[in-house]
């Protein structure tokens, strides 16, 4: 009697099997793996979009929703950057390659960076991001640097709470030697190395230069830090519409079935993770919510 | 739905068999520890001739009446919902082997065609709304392979409990669509109208006659008086903008302060869709199952979100379920996410009214008081 369409295996079957290739250790607590489907054929297949995330698994312990940090022009290569504070992430904190992971994916409606492009009107970028919300921009970044021309100008902010918590260090250095890019670091508490922002990363907000009306933000980090960056990006003359946040609930399902993403109207995994700032500045922020 | 037909209550019994010629596995309402549960059944005695459901905020009792009908009661705490987002599924399964590698299998969804006698037109409509939840895009395989095999024989609601208000979300009483079959009982028999090419095969295969005006009359009568029977209402269709716009209504402390936060309502809700993972290690630790279950959106773990509660408080839980159940329904799936079956209100254990909270949240009116 329903017509639904045959289910996708892709994203509602069982997980694949990944590979551990490599681990990088970033920080205390943070690591990234770079994983690799080890089916050819389920490799050759898997596409994904900046901002998008999978959902990594462990036999007898769990899964966990992971944004993916690597770029999406190289698909068969699936890097996810991850902090150890919970049950599954300190068990997958603990990998190293040759390990195998459960991934399925990709899920969510990733950074609108096709809608930036080739629009003169849209064309500064701002990447406002905090913690390890650096992770799910990394792809983006890496898209916009790839196709550098086709983008104004591109500034990039990340705040840290120590200045110790601060990774990839080597990658902001190397963005901002890219023609008409800025890069500025913010720490909450520094230390004596410490040469950039001391303070809230939104505070670096007044301190760059780019042209309000033609910009897109791309926010992403603790919902305080992006509420406040928001807020502040309407106040400089962003338009709502124009600035992006990427939100984090507990995703389980990663297709909007299970309900713990819920927010308000959206079921953020399946509408999200990404959204305006026009949509959602209502409800965000709402305790509970 | 095609012209109407009329079955004689004696010929009932032919129902059930047609249906399992077909290949069908009936199930039907049937009285059990206290309540009114579907279960497998093939034997229209065994239906709950004579009962009655009497509901009331916090209240469940069935009553006997010395009448010959079997579908004079509201509904039971489940219908449809059960059978096919199953309370706890498999969903697929892992072996490591000795160099650490994963095998995954997906658990292969039971298929089976089955029959269900008796469905209200609250609980067809909740069905429409899950299947938009269920089997839209990202098609829950289970789900999709279950419905696939479902005939549904509906039965209009003549006797709506004190907790119904399916008249004000537009869903009942009368079956008037997602029915293969549909049935107006009457006291000699049933009215029958076809709602499929299955419902009209079985139609065919039943021995049926036309209905005297006399009967289609009193039918309609019925489900009229049923429709103006219902005292409770929802303050309108749309309430979406009302409840978000009073986010803050001291209404929410004065519920959360009755609210157990037990979960009672979404078990019994026949929309509430939420389910949470659970892993099920085999001893050995080689192999691990993926189990989905039911989870309530007033539990704790609900809104764990990296090592934090999102939802602390009862306040904010119950203002999540009402919010969705009848604001963000809207944005989803088009409509509210309430069908006004009344379960919530019947089975919660201190009483609480979804119709009064929405009035007193939505509106600047105050909710009538309980007699």
């Amino acid at each position: 009697m329903s017509t639904a369409p045959a289910p996708d295996p892709a994203v509602m079957g069982p997980p694949q099997e990944a590979e551990v290739v490599s681990r990088d250790d970033e920080a205390r607590g943070l690591c990234t793996l770079h994983l690799r489907l080890t089916d050819p054929a389920a490799r050759a297949a898997f596409r994904f979009q900046p901002g998008q995330f999978n959902m990594l698994y462990l036999p007898a312990v769990g899964g966990v929703p992971i944004s993916i940090a690597s770029d999406p022009a190289e698909p068969e290569h699936l890097a996810h950057t991850i902090r150890a504070v919970g049950r599954v992430t300190r068990v997958l904190a603990t990998l190293g390659a040759g390990d195998r992971v459960g991934l399925r994916g990709p899920y969510g409606r990733g950074w609108p960076l096709q809608a930036a492009e080739g629009q003169a009107e849209l064309r500064d970028l701002i990447v406002l991001t905090g913690g390890l919300g650096c992770a799910p921009v990394v792809a983006a970044i890496g898209y916009v640097t790839a196709r550098r021309e086709r983008f104004g100008r591109l500034v990039i902010l990340q705040g840290v709470k120590h200045a110790a918590d601060l990774i990839w260090r080597e990658r902001y250095d190397a963005w901002a030697e890219l023609p008409d890019t800025e890069v500025r670091l913010a720490a909450d508490e520094p230390d004596r190395h410490w040469q950039d922002h001391v303070g809230l990363v939104t505070d670096l907000l007044d301190e760059v230069r780019f042209r309000p009306q033609a910009s897109v933000a791309l926010v992403c980090g603790p919902e305080p830090m992006m509420l406040a960056g928001a807020k502040r990006l309407v106040e400089l003359g962003v338009p709502a519409e124009h600035i992006w946040l990427s939100l984090e609930r507990g995703f389980q399902c990663g297709v909007g079935h299970c309900g713990h993403c819920q927010l308000g109207p959206w079921l953020v995994c399946r509408d999200g993770p990404v959204f305006r700032w026009s949509e959602i500045g209502w409800l965000l922020g709402t305790k509970g919510f | 739905m095609t012209a109407t037909r009329f079955l004689p209550r004696e010929r009932l019994q032919t129902l059930f068999e047609r249906i399992g010629d077909l290949g069908y596995r009936c199930m039907g309402p049937q009285v059990r520890d206290g309540a009114i549960v579907y279960d497998d059944l093939s034997d229209a005695a065994a239906l709950p001739v004579g009962i009655g459901a009497h509901q009331a905020p916090g209240r469940y009792r069935l009553e006997h009446y010395a009448h010959a009908r079997c579908f004079a009661w509201a509904n039971g705490p489940q219908a449809l919902k059960p059978l096919l987002f199953a309370p706890e599924e498999t969903l697929w399964r892992v072996t490591r082997d000795a160099a650490g590698r994963l095998a995954f299998a997906a658990a292969a969804p039971p298929s089976q065609r089955r029959a269900v006698i008796g469905v209200r037109a609250c609980d067809l409509a909740a069905l429409a709304l899950q299947d938009a939840h269920f089997a839209g895009d990202h098609a829950d395989p289970g789900y999709v392979s279950r419905r696939r095999d479902l005939l549904l024989v509906g039965v209009d609601c003549g006797h709506p409990a004190d907790t119904c208000f399916c008249a004000s979300t537009g869903d009942g009483p009368a079956v008037s669509n997602g029915a293969d079959l549909a049935l107006t009982e009457l006291d000699a028999g049933f009215l029958v109208r076809a709602g499929s090419a299955a419902g009209r095969a079985l139609c065919d295969a039943l021995p049926l006659r036309a209905p005297s005006d006399a009967e289609l009359h009193l039918g309609a009568a019925e489900i009229e008086h049923a429709r103006q029977s219902q005292r409770r209402s929802l303050p309108a269709r749309n309430l979406r903008d009302a409840l978000f716009a009073n986010l803050d209504h001291p209404q929410w402390d004065d519920v959360a302060a009755r609210c157990l936060a037990c979960g009672n309502c979404v078990a019994v809700c026949p929309t509430c869709f939420c389910s949470t993972e659970r892993e099920q290690p085999a001893i050995d630790g080689r192999e691990a199952a993926r189990v989905r279950l039911w989870d309530s959106c007033f539990s704790a773990e609900h809104s764990y979100v990296h090592g934090r509660l999102l939802r602390p408080d009862t306040r904010t839980r119950y203002r999540q379920w009402l919010t969705h159940k009848l604001g963000g329904w809207h944005d989803q799936y088009g409509r509210s996410g309430c069908v006004g079956c009344g379960r919530c209100i019947a089975w919660c254990p201190t009483g609480i009214d979804i119709t009064r909270e929405a009035t007193a949240i939505c509106t600047a009116d105050q909710p009538e008081g309980e007699a």
